[in-house]
C-alpha cells in the first residue's frame, strides 16, 4: 500500500513569547525553533508503521520554503522512501483550500492509496487541509482519527468526537485521513537514517508542474485573507501572585486555607 | 434580506449547546443588519428538535430521513450543498466540531465558497462580513476579510457565544431536499463510548491538572503529592495522554471529560480552548505556567507565573505546613 503523507513545518510556540511582525499580518518567525508539526508527526508513524506491515512506500509532501526540507529529510530518516517540496513562490500566503489546492494537484501525479494528513496545524489551526483535499480528489475522507485499521480494499478508523466518544466508520480505498495525535507513538530517527537522509533527492515543484495556474494558489489562489494580528484580550483574568516561588506559593497556599482546601 | 442559515447539530437525541450558540449570533447578526436566520436541521425523526428551534430562528428547515440518522459527512454534503446552492445565504454556519471540521472544508470546496474556521466572533463592518479567529493555539487572534465575496462558509468555536434566550417564534419548513443513499465509500459503523477507569475525575471536589509542562512522566508523582495533600485527584490536557503518561480518562476537555470541581489547579498548561472547555466551570482556578501569555490565565481566578518546578515543591511544602 503507497501512502503519501503532507507534512508542514511549524514554529514552535507553545512556550514562545510571540511578536507580531511590522505588517502586523504575521508574527516574527526569528529565533523560534522549527519543527514538524505534531499531528503530522503522527501521521507519518502512522504510514510508516502501516507500510512496515503492509508492504509499500511512503512519499512525504510539503508546501513550504527551504527551510521546511528539514522536515521532509527527518521523515526519510525515520523511513520515508520519497519526497517532494511544493517549492514556488506563487504557493506563499495562501489560505487552507489554496493549500488544499496545490496538494491535491501534487497528489494526483503520484500512485497512492492512501493520504494521510495531520488534522490540524498548530501554527494557523484551519483544520481543513486533508478535507479539501479530498473533494478536490474526489476520493472519500475522515479527520479527527485515533484508530486505524486496514481491510481488504478499505480502512476502519475512528473519529475522536466530543466527551471521548469513537464513531467507527469504513472507507474506501483510495481516502484521505486526517490523523489525530495520540494514535501511534512517533518514532525518533536514527544518527544513521539522518545521515543518509541528508543525502537524498528532494523533487521539487513548481505551480507549472502541477498544471496549476498562478491565480489557482496562494495568496492569488486564497478567498480569505488575513487582514490584522492581535492579542487576545486577557479580559478580568487572574490575580496574579506575585513573588519568587516560596513567596508566591505561600500566597497561594493561604488563598487556598481561606477557601478551605487545606 | 440576507439569509444566515445555520446548521443545527445534534447526537444522541440531543440538540448540542453549539446549535443554541451559532443560532445566538446569528440572530443578533440578523437583528443588526435586518437579515432572517434559519436553522437547517437534518436528522430522522428530528420532530421535536424542530419545534424547539423555533424559538430561535425565524425559520427552521428540516429534511427527515432514516438515512441522515447518524451524522455522516458523505450523505449530509450533498443535501447542505443543495440548501445553500438554493437558497444563497450570506452565512452558512456550522460547528468547529468533530461533526463540523468533517464537513465544511469539502462542502467549501464543492461550493466554491470562503471558508473560514473555528471562529470566536463574526461581524459585519458596513456589508463586509469578517470573522476573528485564533492561531498560534489561542496565543494569537487574527482578524480575517473575505475579499470581494458576498458569501462565505463559517465554522464556530464551542462556548464562544452565550445560549441565547428564547426569542423567536419561527415557522417549520420540510424540505424534500434528495437524501443520497450511504455511500459504499464511506459508511457508518457504530459510535464507541470511552471505556471507564478506576478514577472518575468528574467526581472529585479538587482537580490538579498537569500539561505539556510537565516535561517527563518521571515527574508526575510530584502532581500526584499535592492532589493528594488537597484530597483531589490528577486530570491532565491533551499532551499528556498523547504521550502516553496518564490514561485518556484523566483528560480534561472538549475529547476527554468536562469537570466542574470546587478547586481546579491546572499545573503546566497552556489553555487551549479544548482543555479550557472541559474545565472553565470550576467554581476555582488557579493556573501555574511560566508563560504569562498563556490563555489558561484569562480563564484562571488566581495564577502564578513561573517555573512549576519550582513553584509546585514550594506549595507542597507550604501546605504541609499549614496542615503540621
Amino acid at each position: 500500500m503507497n501512502i503519501v503523507v503532507c507534512v508542514k513545518q511549524v514554529p514552535e510556540t507553545a512556550e514562545a513569547d510571540l511578536k507580531i511582525a511590522p505588517d502586523g499580518k504575521s508574527i516574527v518567525e526569528e529565533g523560534l525553533a522549527l519543527q514538524i508539526n505534531e499531528p503530522d508527526n503522527y501521521a507519518l508513524e502512522q504510514a510508516l508503521l502501516l507500510t512496515e506491515e503492509h508492504g509499500g512506500d511512503v512519499t512525504v509532501v510539503t508546501l513550504g520554503g527551504d527551510s521546511s526540507e528539514e522536515v521532509l529529510r527527518m521523515s526519510m530518516a525515520k523511513g520515508a522512501q520519497e519526497a517532494a517540496r511544493l517549492a514556488d513562490s506563487a504557493f506563499e500566503r495562501g489560505d487552507a483550500v489554496a493549500t488544499a489546492r496545490a496538494l491535491a494537484a501534487a497528489v494526483k501525479g503520484l500512485e497512492y492509496d492512501l493520504v494521510l494528513t495531520g488534522c490540524m496545524a498548530s501554527d494557523d489551526g484551519h483544520t481543513q487541509v486533508g478535507v479539501a483535499m479530498a473533494e478536490f480528489l474526489g476520493i472519500p475522507h475522515a479527520t479527527y482519527v485515533t484508530q486505524m485499521e486496514v481491510g481488504d480494499g478499505s480502512v476502519t478508523v475512528g473519529r475522536e468526537l466530543e466527551g471521548g466518544l469513537i464513531e467507527k466508520l469504513v472507507l474506501g480505498l483510495p481516502c484521505v485521513v486526517g490523523i489525530q495525535t495520540g494514535i501511534n507513538e512517533p518514532r525518533y530517527a536514527s544518527i544513521m537514517g539522518i545521515a543518509k537522509a541528508a543525502k537524498r533527492e528532494i523533487a521539487l515543484k513548481s505551480a507549472a508542474d502541477l498544471g496549476l495556474e498562478e491565480g489557482d494558489v496562494g495568496e492569488a489562489g486564497s478567498a480569505t485573507v488575513v487582514t490584522e494580528l492581535s492579542f487576545p484580550a486577557v479580559g478580568e483574568g487572574a490575580e496574579i501572585l506575585d513573588g519568587t516561588p516560596p513567596e508566591a506559593s505561600a500566597k497561594l497556599a493561604d488563598v487556598l486555607k481561606d477557601k478551605g482546601f487545606v | 434580506m440576507s439569509e444566515i442559515l445555520v446548521l443545527a447539530e445534534h447526537r444522541g437525541g440531543e440538540l448540542r449547546d453549539i446549535t443554541f450558540e451559532m443560532l445566538g449570533k446569528a440572530c443578533e447578526l440578523a437583528d443588526s443588519s435586518g437579515g432572517a436566520v434559519s436553522a437547517l436541521l437534518l436528522g430522522a425523526g428530528v420532530g421535536p428538535f424542530a419545534e424547539a428551534l423555533t424559538e430561535y430562528a425565524d425559520e427552521v428547515l428540516v429534511r427527515d430521513d432514516e438515512a441522515l440518522q447518524d451524522f455522516n459527512s458523505a450523505v449530509y454534503q450533498p443535501v447542505v450543498a443543495e440548501v445553500v446552492r438554493s437558497r444563497e445565504p450570506a452565512i452558512a454556519m456550522m460547528g468547529h466540531t468533530a461533526f463540523g471540521v468533517d464537513l465544511a472544508p469539502s462542502l467549501a470546496v464543492e461550493l466554491g465558497l470562503p471558508l473560514a474556521t473555528d471562529c470566536i466572533d463574526v461581524a459585519y463592518d458596513g456589508s463586509e462580513l469578517g470573522v476573528t479567529r485564533q492561531i498560534y493555539e489561542g496565543k494569537v487572534n487574527a482578524a480575517v476579510a473575505f475579499p470581494g465575496a458576498s458569501r462565505a462558509i463559517v465554522t464556530v468555536r464551542p462556548a464562544a457565544f452565550a445560549i441565547p434566550d428564547a426569542k423567536r417564534k419561527g415557522s417549520v419548513t420540510s424540505l424534500d431536499s434528495a437524501v443520497p443513499d450511504e455511500p459504499e465509500l464511506r459508511r457508518f459503523v457504530e459510535y464507541v463510548e470511552a471505556a471507564v477507569g478506576d478514577v472518575d475525575i468528574t467526581k472529585s471536589d479538587v482537580v490538579v491538572s498537569v500539561g505539556r509542562g510537565i516535561r517527563e512522566p518521571e515527574n508526575i508523582p510530584m502532581v500526584e503529592k499535592l492532589a493528594g495533600l488537597l484530597g483531589g485527584v490528577v486530570g491532565c490536557s491533551r499532551p499528556v495522554v498523547d504521550a502516553g503518561w496518564l490514561p485518556k480518562d484523566r483528560q480534561v476537555g472538549s475529547s476527554g471529560k468536562t469537570v466542574k470541581p470546587k478547586l481546579y489547579l491546572a499545573v503546566g498548561i497552556s489553555g487551549q480552548f479544548q482543555h479550557m472547555s472541559g474545565m472553565k466551570a470550576a467554581d476555582t482556578i488557579v493556573a501555574i505556567n511560566k508563560d504569562p501569555k498563556a490563555p489558561i490565565f484569562s480563564q484562571a481566578d488566581y495564577g502564578i507565573v513561573g517555573d512549576l518546578f519550582k513553584v509546585l515543591p514550594a506549595l507542597t511544602e507550604k501546605i504541609e505546613e499549614l496542615r503540621a
